[in-house]
């Protein structure tokens, strides 16, 4: 009797299956299809790795990684990437809970650190190019300034992207279409900040030490 | 009909209405940065180091960066392993296998290919790769 009534509550418990449950809202469809497109992004960037550490060595008789990069600016940079996660992060919070000057406050945040990294990326750009270190000097400055240069290019498009979506709360509020667009940027920005933990990795820290 | 029932999307949290033991989103947050931290800090500290054998620190930033992109995905972009998560969890996994192959596969390609077309003994080894 007992484990008829324990078999019969079982499936109340676990999930309905997809048809019981009527259709998925438009959130959850948005947010999983940039999920696979983000995916599809960092298998892009596996390429890119993955031409960069086939070329490293052919420096073509230029200058190496070791003599070339500066490890104070990308620890900075780091930690200007790290934290405007984190912000983005809060950020995504005050939207969820419709709070406006959270939401402004952490928006503005991950503006200011976005900035100051792509600042100073742009600048060890460069000032690299002006020692004579420029894409065309040897394939592995070719593949160096492919792939951080895209990954600064995805840096740029998410200071638009931001800027755009803060005009979009202005205008429209936390209408249900900014929440899930909000929602993409903050899987974006996160994104980001995990190939750059590749790239510091791999390019900077890598090519110091070997 | 509650989103219990569905799947999450991915970096959503489950609101602390359906389980009020989840802590908060904002501990969450604060955690990983700290953890994040952490694993960054030691990264630049190995590569730096000299206590270390050389031969291990490469292997070794390589653990420390996987570890921080587990990070990341756990407490920023709250990748779990609950049944609401299962969608997002195999594209992730279908994403990370992609990447393992791409890049372990090319390394290990053209290190192949390097070697079988190493000059005789004695030949200008700067050909050698040099596009």
């Amino acid at each position: 009797m007992n484990i008829a009534i324990a078999i019969d509550q079982i499936p109340q418990d676990a999930l309905p299956s997809a048809s019981e449950a009527g259709p998925v809202p438009t959130r959850i469809v948005v947010a999983y299809g940039f999920w696979i497109f983000l995916l599809s992004d960092i298998v892009m960037f596996a390429a890119l790795f993955a031409s960069y550490a086939v070329l490293v060595r052919s420096t073509a008789g230029g200058p190496t990684g070791a003599q070339l990069f500066s490890q104070k600016t990308v620890a900075i940079e780091t930690a200007c990437l790290l934290f405007s996660s984190y912000s983005s992060g809060l950020m995504s919070l005050a939207v969820n809970s419709r709070r406006y000057l959270r939401a402004y406050v952490g928006a503005l945040v991950t503006l200011a650190l976005g900035a100051i990294f792509l600042s100073l990326e742009i600048r060890e750009f460069l000032s690299m190019i002006a020692i004579g270190a420029a894409p065309q000097k040897s394939a592995f400055l070719s593949a160096f300034f492919t792939l951080v240069g895209c990954h600064g290019l995805h840096v740029a498009l998410g200071l638009i992207w931001l800027i755009v979506m803060m005009v979009q709360v202005a205008v429209f509020g936390f209408a249900a279409r900014v929440q899930r667009r909000l929602l993409c940027f903050s899987l974006f920005w996160h994104a980001l900040d995990i190939v750059w933990v590749g790239v510091f990795t791999v390019v900077y820290l890598m090519g110091v030490s070997s | 009909m509650t989103e219990a029932q569905h799947e999450r999307a991915p970096g959503d949290r489950p609101s602390r209405e359906m389980d009020a033991s989840a802590p908060s989103e904002f501990l969450v947050y604060t955690i990983g940065l700290f953890v994040a931290i952490l694993l960054t800090a030691t990264s630049f500290w190995t590569a730096n180091t000299t206590l270390l054998w050389p031969g291990g620190v490469l292997l070794g930033l390589a653990v420390l960066a996987i570890a921080q992109m587990g990070i990341h995905l756990v407490f920023f972009l709250h990748i779990s392993s609950g049944p609401e998560s299962t969608n997002n969890v195999l594209a992730l996994a279908f994403g990370a296998l992609i990447v393992f192959v791409v890049i372990s596969g090319t390394i290990w390609i053209v290190a192949d290919m390097n070697t079988n077309m190493m000059m005789p003994s004695g030949g200008p080894m700067i050909m050698k790769m040099q596009h």
